[in-house]
Formats: C-alpha cells, structure tokens, sequence
C-alpha cells in the first residue's frame, strides 16, 4: 500500500458511559473509493465526524499524508482538504446556488480581521463553473436552493467540494431520500472521483449502492472494524453475516 | 417576463411596498391632500426615525434566527445612562460612549445567554425586558434627571434638507439603513447571519462561528435601540423612563410586515425599513383621516396578519411559477 492519505490511529470516543468507538485503526489509500458501511449506532457517523471536525476524538491520532493532524473544528478539515457531504444536506435552502458555494469561504475584494466585501461576480463566474464541472445543469447560480431537487443539491454539495480542490471527500449517506435516477447519478459520481485523484469515503447502510462504487469495504459494528476487504473479495452475505 | 415574475414574487419586501403605496394614497386621498404636504411629511419624517433605527437591528437579528424583546427598555435604558451621567458632569461624548457600552453589554448578555444555555431568545429577552427597564427607573431615582443646555442637537435634531424637510436624525437613519443593507447584502459576514438563521447546522458544518455571529447581531440590535432611544430623548428634551414600552412588539411588527420570517434566514433591511414607515403613515395619517386614532393598534396588528398571509400565498404562487433552474 502507498503512503496513506489519511490514516487513523487507535480512535477511541466515549458519550457519558457509551463506548462508541472502540480502539479504531484504518488507513485510507490516495485514489482509494472506501465504503463504510454499518447499522444504526455501529460508529461509522461517530468516526466521520470526527474526520470533519464536527466532533473530536477522546483518544487516538490522525494523520494526513503522513503527518500528524489536529481537527479541531470543521474549518480545519476544510483546510486541511477534507469536504464532507451531509446526509441532512449542507446548503442553506433560503439561500441562492453561489452564496451556499462559497459560505464561509467568501472570495473577498478587501477584508480586516476576515471580514469584507464578498466578490460577488467571482462567486457567479466560479459557481457557474463549478456546477458545470459536475455535469449539474442549473441555468442560474442566483436560484434559490430551496428550490432544487434532492439530487440538485447533493450535486451543489458535490460541486462545492470539488471547487475546493479537497483529497478526501466523505459522503455521509448521500443517497438518503433520492429517487432512483439521482442515487445512481451520485454513486456515477463516486464511481468518477478516482479519475480526479480525490479519495473518497462513501458512508451508507445500503449494501448494493456501496458495491456499485468502492474499491474496498469498511463494515463497522459495535464501534469497531469488523471487516475490511477488497471489494472483489468480499460478498454481500459475507457483509450481511458479520453486521 | 416570468422569470422576473417569479423574482419579484420572491421578494418578501414587495407585499410591503405595495400596500405602502396604497396607504399613501389613500391617506392624501382622506386627509383632501394634507397628508403629503410637507408640514405633514416634516412630522413623519421626524420621528420615523427612532422606531426605523430599533427596526434595522431587530430585522437583523431576526434574519440570524433569533428575536430580541428587550429593545423597548433599552431605548430608555441608554438615554437615561447618559442623562444620568451627564447630570454628574460627564461630557456628552463619554456619556455617550458609556450608554452605548450599557447597550452593547445587555445584547451580549442576551446573546451569550442565549446560545451558551441555547434557550429561546424569546425567553432571554423576555427577561432582559424586565431587567433593562427595572435598571433605567433605578439609575434615575424615581425622578428624570435635567439635561443640560449645551447638547449636540445640531448633529442629531435640527431640521436640515430642502424645506427643513428632515431632521438630522433622518440623516442618521439613512446611512445606517444603507450600510446595514450593503452589510447584509455586500459582506461575507451578511452571508453568515443568513446562513447561521437560515440553517444553522449547516452553517456549523461549513466552519462559520455561529455563536459569535448571533451575539454579535445581538449587540448590533441593542446599540441601534439605543442610539434611536438617545434621539428621542435628545428630541423631547427630557429622559422619561417609560420611553419605548411597547415598542419592542411594534418593531417586531414592522420587521414582519416587511417580509422578516420569524423562523430566520428571510428577509431583508430594506423591508423592515418599508415596515417602519408604514407603521408611522398609519399613525399619522389615521390622525389626519380623523379616525378614532384607537384604531392604530388594530391597523398594525391587522397589517401583521396580512403581510405574513400574503408573503406566504406569494411564496407558493412564486413557487409553482415553473421555470428551469
């Protein structure tokens, strides 16, 4: 295995009295489509959360290409080239395409202390781009995004994360509430990220939409790593025995 | 043309404009064509002000998601502060500075409670409400200070313009109103406060401080209550502690009226502006019409109900216009 991308070591996280996970140690190769799978309450949410600085870890370290990492909040796995994707949907419905790209990472014509004016043409000419790049065909970025289809959105979602160049994208359950066409559109899209050099993290219960598209499966039960496998050596009723 | 249907339907603030317009008419139409003369517009435009400034932030903070109720007694909290103050004296601009602060402070306490606790701001407010209005009777003894002679009403209450037409304090609202505009609209911290009432968990998932962003709206909401209820003051020439009762229900009204969605992320400076007005050419023009002035709060509370049912029909209608996204 090359040097992994992302590597965790000995991961350990307690809510009051709850052993969530327990002792997890995984590396994540460049290049590499991970599906994490596993039942409600089997960690996998803890696990990415903590990779996208939306919670920490009580113990344990990561690494990213080698070094150690701290993820504090979710602006440093921002930084450090994490995107994450939402099952509940990262957009702001009452807000337009272009300013739900960028939120938080504003393009500024001049600034203090981090706060300024928004360049609002760039933000139109950049998201216009970025949409097209993920093969999205939205005619305006001024379109609220409330008024988009739940694929629409995971394809804005998508688009935002590939405009900041990110190397590792987690994809929380991103087929939740999709109709068949966008699921299959999103897992296509899995499919594509190896192309681009982006290693992704798919993280679902569906067991078929996970087979569609990673190279290697991940299960989780119980808060700990109960199969990692090649995908090509594994099978579904190997998956189904071990959750 | 559609399109442009869809985008104006889309405006929360439009349902304001309109009936506006409509009023205005109506009121000169009432009053055979007192309402718009300039003795009349002279009044309006005076006092519109000091309920306009306490609208801009209560809008604001209403965008982030949260309320303020205690803007009402800190309009009298902060002149008294100063009163008070300068009774002792302290030169206007340190009493100044100092009100400010106590205005400043009590928004942060709403805030800080608010979002450290996460309870309801209604409930914080609520209670600050109370307090802000129990200190301002405290600090004056029971008996309103005297202001001295010397204030700077040249910078705040001298009528300037053509015809006198506007007092300084209109000045005042109207470049606070443009920069409050052009910060929601202009600056990535506008972007924030919309994204933080709009939804918060994903404004926390995309980085943005959102605790800081909402008591920093806090503290903007209750300086601008402030600094309107110093211009009243500076206006009557007297610090009464009772200034303001009530009004904290009439700025979230007016916020309403302009389109503010309650629930945060919707909503724009400009509408609760529009709101403002209209509350003041209802005031006055009911006045002129020679109705039982009584009927104002039934106005207000009518228009409240109105403009949320049109703003909602509006967004549906908008909604179901079909254009490609």
């Amino acid at each position: 295995m090359p040097q992994p991308i992302i590597s965790v070591r000995n991961l350990h996280k307690w809510y009051s009295g709850v052993h969530a996970l327990k002792d997890i140690s995984l590396d994540f190769a460049p290049n590499e489509a991970v599906g994490l799978i596993g039942d409600n309450g089997a960690g996998k949410s803890t696990l990415i959360n903590i990779l996208s600085g939306a919670q920490q870890a009580s113990e344990g370290e990561i690494f990213l290409d080698g070094r150690k990492a701290k993820i504090a909040n979710p602006r440093d796995a921002m930084d450090l080239g994490i995107e994450t994707i939402y099952q509940y949907n990262s957009m702001v419905p009452t807000m337009s395409i272009s300013r739900n790209l960028f939120i938080g990472r504003e393009p500024l014509k001049f600034s203090m202390l981090g706060l300024g004016i928004m360049d609002r043409r760039k933000m139109a000419e950049e998201s216009v781009k970025a949409i097209a790049d993920v093969e999205l065909h939205l005619r305006s970025p001024d379109a609220l995004v409330g008024e988009l289809s739940g694929g629409q959105r995971q394809g804005v979602a998508i688009a935002r994360a590939m405009h900041f160049k990110s190397k590792v994208m987690i994809l929380d359950e991103p087929t939740n509430h999709l109709a068949v066409k966008e699921t299959n559109k999103v897992i296509g899209f899995v499919r594509g990220l190896k192309d681009l050099g982006i290693t992704g993290i798919f993280i679902s219960h569906n067991i078929h939409h996970v087979f569609e598209c990673c190279d290697r499966i991940v299960a989780m039960a119980r808060g700990e790593v109960v199969l990692d496998k090649r995908t090509e050596d594994t099978n579904m009723d190997e998956i189904m025995d071990v959750l | 043309m559609k399109r442009f249907l869809k985008i104006y339907m889309e405006k929360p603030e439009l349902a304001a404009l309109v009936l506006l317009i409509a009023l205005i008419i109506l009121f000169q139409v009432l009053s055979d064509g007192v309402f718009l003369n300039a003795n009349n517009l002279r009044g309006i435009f005076g006092i519109l002000p000091e309920i306009g400034l306490m609208v801009i932030g209560v809008t604001i903070l209403m965008i982030c998601g949260e309320f303020d109720l205690s803007v009402g007694s800190v309009f009298a909290l902060m002149p008294m502060t100063l009163a008070v103050l300068m009774a002792d004296g302290t030169p206007f601009i340190l009493a100044f500075l100092a009100g400010m602060a106590v205005a400043a402070a009590i928004g942060f306490v709403n805030g800080f409670l608010t979002v450290k606790f996460n309870i309801p701001s209604f409930i914080t407010t609520l209670g600050m409400l109370f307090i802000a209005r129990s200190l301002t009777i405290v600090i004056s003894g029971g008996f309103p200070p005297l202001l001295p002679v010397d204030l700077p009403n040249w910078l705040f209450t001298v009528f300037v313009g053509p015809g006198d037409l506007f007092r300084m304090s209109f000045v005042w609202f109207v470049v606070v109103a443009l920069v409050a505009s052009l910060m929601m609209s202009r600056t990535n911290f506008g972007n924030w406060i919309r994204a933080t009432g709009g939804f918060l968990p994903a404004a926390q998932a995309m980085g943005i401080p959102t605790a800081r962003v909402k008591i920093a709206c806090f503290m903007l909401c209750s300086m601008l209550a402030g600094f309107a209820g110093m211009i009243q003051v500076l206006r009557l020439g007297s610090p009464l502690p009772s200034i303001g009762e009530g009004w904290e229900l009439q700025a979230v009204a007016a916020a309403v009226i302009g389109g503010t969605a309650l629930s945060g992320g919707i909503g724009a400076v400009l509408g609760g502006v529009i709101g403002a007005v209209l509350i003041r050419v209802i005031d006055n023009g009911l006045v002129l019409s020679q109705v039982d002035a009584n009927w104002f709060k039934f106005a207000i509370g009518f228009l409240t109900i109105f403009a949320v049912v049109v703003n909602t029909w509006l967004a549906k209608r908008a909604k179901a216009i079909k254009v490609e996204t």
